[in-house]
């Protein structure tokens, strides 16, 4: 027990910092992640919902080809291959040159490409649930479509979509797992690390374990916290 | 005004559909689209041949296999597994219903990869206990680690959705089947999965996908799946195509199982359209 304890601790000895390198490192990864899959997101679902066929069209095949690739594979195809492209795109300019991809950076648009797939039916079907009526009374009021978006339809979309998008988050929050594997020090590499060297291999990723756990409750209370603010005004639907 | 007339229908004028900004913007992006289709086959072609074909393209197959036994038992393993669970998640009592919320919380709660490290290389911590139980030589195989885990982790998901399955078949029928005289057991299961199973198809559809996707991660434990045999081509020939193709069969499976389960649903679903 006192092993655990020097082992887990912050000092020389332990890996403690480490791990809560780590631990930065994944939050912020799914923090920068999210605002990028959310837009994303929102713009392919109003694709979705256009009235124009090819528009639809191009949505679809969005949603179609990241909904059905692992996220592990899309995270190699984005690291590999734009380190493939942006070489060759390079190469042309200044023979000899070589990038480096960032890993922070790749991990950030694979992870934001299969959130906003997601996020997308997500608010497909909360722009389902807000009645035409909405939008017909923005116009009687004489408000642009802008406005009428802006103002009348997204305070709803927000409260709907919600809940759904909790998931999404708590799912996003898992994925960043994957990242270990193109070579960033989140959690799980960070205890990776820590097991190699300590041979406390079930120690090390049950930490690893219990620290996601916690990052999704903490999540679910923040969550939770939201969602009763956007229903404070008692609105019910 | 004789009833002869006819009326004059006043009807609005027809939507005049130019190239408005929508179809403008859609037909940019199906450009792009297009264009990344036909880059895509360029690349194809061009990097076209038949050496890597002949040496790499039985291997992927067995890669395939290798992701459909690995989803298939797991996920047959684990709808075993999610009965008790979900039984329990049901159950009255405090002491098993909070066992098995903390199983499924866990499960939910944690990432498949780190689940999987936590049994193929965490169970290693255990070895002498292991090996006393006999077991070490079932976890010192990465196929059966990652079977092991996966089971543990589609039962947790499955566990819920057989719950919330069978808890939205309303209260009435319950009633109605006791007061025909149906033990508990026959109106389970006669009256009550049928109707849950209904309900459950498109999740459990879902999760089957998820597994799929999921199950891209062994390549990491050293199984050779699909995902496993696309990284060892890669690395011995450095040509990205090796993951192009992977993309596209992993895209194909998850299209056939998702029109599948579409048309089971519309076949079993067919006596409640109106």
């Amino acid at each position: 027990m006192e092993r655990v304890w020097t082992l887990l601790s912050f000092g020389p000895e332990g890996w403690g910092d480490d791990i809560a390198k780590g631990v930065v490192l994944t939050v912020s990864l799914a923090l920068a992640t999210l605002p990028l899959g959310l837009a994303i997101g929102f713009f392919v679902a109003l694709g979705k919902r256009s009235e124009d066929k090819t528009l639809r069209l191009a949505a679809n095949i969005y949603t179609t080809i990241f909904r059905g690739l692992p996220e592990l594979l899309t995270l190699f195809l984005v690291f590999y291959g734009a380190q493939i492209g942006l070489q060759r795109l390079v190469q042309l300019v200044s023979p000899g040159a070589t990038v480096e991809i960032n890993a922070f950076v790749a991990g950030m648009v694979a992870l934001g490409t299969v959130f906003s797939s997601y996020a997308s039916e997500v608010f497909l079907a909360a722009f389902r649930a807000i009645p035409n009526g909405q939008y017909e009374g923005g116009h009687a009021v004489g408000l642009t479509k802008g406005q009428t978006m802006r103002l009348i339809i997204l305070p709803q979309l927000i409260r709907l979509a919600l809940p759904g998008l909790s998931n999404l988050w708590l799912i996003l929050l898992k994925d960043t797992a994957l990242v270990s594997v193109i070579g960033l020090a989140d959690i799980l590499r960070q205890t990776g690390v820590a097991a190699r060297v300590t041979k406390e291999a079930f120690l090390f990723f049950g930490i690893a374990c219990l620290l996601y756990l916690v990052l999704a409750m903490l999540s679910s209370v923040v969550l939770g916290a939201i969602e009763s603010w956007t229903k404070r005004h008692g609105v019910q639907r | 005004m004789n009833g002869n007339d006819t009326i004059a229908v006043e009807r609005p004028p027809d939507v005049h559909q130019g190239w408005t900004r929508a179809r403008i913007i859609g037909a940019a992006l199906l450009t792009v689209w297009g264009a990344l289709g036909i880059g895509l086959i360029a690349f194809l072609v061009n990097a076209w041949d038949p050496d890597i074909f002949t040496r790499y393209a039985p291997r992927y197959l067995s890669g395939f296999w290798v992701t459909v036994q690995l989803v298939g038992v797991s996920v047959i393993l684990g709808a075993f597994l999610s009965v008790p669970v979900a039984l329990g998640r049901m159950s009255g009592s405090r002491l098993i219903g909070g066992l098995a919320y903390a199983y499924v919380y866990f499960f939910r709660g944690t990432p498949l990869l780190a689940q999987t490290f936590l049994v193929y290389y965490g169970l290693g911590s255990f070895r002498p206990e292991l090996q006393a139980v006999g077991l070490w030589g079932f976890f010192r195989e990465a196929w059966y680690c990652a079977v092991f885990a996966f089971t543990l982790n589609t039962a947790a998901y499955q566990a819920e959705i057989l719950r919330g399955a069978i808890e939205s078949v309303g209260k009435g029928q319950w009633e109605a089947a006791s007061a025909l005289g149906l033990s508990r057991f026959q109106t389970f299961r006669k009256i009550i999965v049928p109707q849950a199973l209904v309900v459950a198809l498109r999740p459990y559809g879902n999760e089957i996908i998820l597994m799929i996707k999921g199950s891209a991660i062994v390549a990491i434990i050293t199984v050779y799946d699909l995902m496993g045999e696309t990284r060892r081509a890669y690395a011995r020939t450095f040509d990205f195509q090796t993951y192009i193709w992977a993309a596209i069969i992993y895209l194909g499976i998850v299209e056939v199982l998702r029109n599948a389960i579409d048309w089971i649903e519309l076949r079993i679903t067919k006596h409640l359209k109106r």
